[in-house]
């Protein structure tokens, strides 16, 4: 299946800002996460299709997987 | 007051109410210029200073957030210019809260923050900069760490609470009081080039949604830094909503996140559904 993946901020760095991917069925947020090699407390919000999703959410073929790092200072 | 009203109408050029009559008024009636600014509002004239807004914001506009009370927490690198902002804007109350001093690295970015004044506490510099640039505004020195159990009082009386503060923990404690007290929050946070600005209505989660795998607290700022442009493209986003919120205008970024991206100079909202 094929998955949009959207990076943010500092996660664009030595990656992409926008890539279609192939994963096989089943595939989770997390497994994309690993497979980006992004520190798992670096993906603070996972957006899927714009809704909030957990790391253990499973991909559909076509979804858009948005993926924020956390943005904490003032 | 109803002299007060009388002299200050007489004194108007058109419905604009210059500096130095609203000073010489505020010591001919024994009153302070915060209560001549109210007066002339409440009349229909226009203290002159703001005179550069009224296309944008009326004359009952100002006289609104003239009556406003809005908490900034956290007077560092976004609270500094969110207080400058609020201060020009002619927000009469302001509570200014931290309880920090001004130190070196801060000098890259901090408004507030000045060579003589390393040391400092951070809301002193802040009410002396307010007396400076608009003496009409009231504000709130409050040098205290923001928490949960102390929140209540610290924000008590606002309209509107700004989150300057500089890590997640503090500001999910933070949403929540507010969440608690019925008081609409202006989240703004910044890392690096990066920024993003949230306004959470009570009963909604955003933020929570937001931070929610954040358990240490700590952001990529840790890394990353701060440099002088991205506190003050984001604070005055900040504004610009807190001014919406308290006027009920336009529309604030609600359910929502605006992200900032200042190095490929992208902005981009995002729905969060909760």
């Amino acid at each position: 299946m094929r998955v949009i993946v959207k990076l943010f901020a500092t996660l664009r760095e030595d990656r992409f800002t926008v890539d279609t991917l192939e994963f096989k069925a089943g595939t989770t947020v997390a497994d994309v996460v690993r497979h980006l090699s992004i520190p798992e407390k670096e993906a603070a919000l996972t957006l899927v299709n714009s809704r909030h999703v957990d790391l253990s959410a499973e991909l559909t073929d076509g979804d858009t997987l948005s993926i924020f790092p956390p943005v904490g200072g003032g | 007051m109803g002299d007060l009203r009388e002299h200050l109408l007489s004194r108007a050029r058109a419905d604009l109410l210059p500096w130095t009559d609203q000073q010489a008024a505020a010591k001919a009636y024994g009153v302070t210029v915060c209560q001549v600014e109210e007066a002339a509002l409440e009349a229909g004239l226009l203290p002159a200073r703001y005179q550069r807004n009224r296309k944008t914001l009326s004359t009952e506009d100002q006289l609104k957030l003239f009556r406003s009370t809005v908490a900034v927490v956290g007077c560092g690198g976004l609270g500094g210019y969110i207080i400058e902002e609020l201060a020009r804007l002619g927000v009469g109350r302001l509570k200014a809260i931290d309880p920090d001093v001004f130190e070196e690295h801060n000098l890259n970015r901090q408004l507030m923050s000045t060579v003589a004044g390393l040391g400092r506490p951070k809301v002193e510099a802040a009410s002396e900069r307010v007396a400076e640039i608009n003496p009409a505004v009231e504000i709130i020195a409050l040098r205290d760490r923001f928490c949960r159990e102390n929140g209540k009082s610290l924000l008590s009386g606002a309209h509107v609470t700004v989150d300057a503060l500089d890590n997640i923990t503090t500001r999910l404690e933070l949403a929540d009081v507010c969440a608690y007290l019925g008081i609409p929050l202006v989240h703004g946070s910044i890392a690096g080039w990066y920024g993003q600005v949230v306004s959470q209505f009570p009963g909604e989660g955003t933020l929570q949604t937001i931070y929610g795998r954040c358990a240490d607290g700590v952001g990529v700022e840790k890394q990353l830094g701060n440099p002088s442009y991205t506190p003050a493209v984001v604070a005055s986003l900040q504004v610009a909503e807190v001014c919406k919120i308290l006027l009920g205008r336009g529309t604030p970024v609600a359910g929502a996140m605006l992200v900032i991206n200042l190095l490929d100079m992208e902005f981009s909202k995002f729905k969060i559904r909760c």
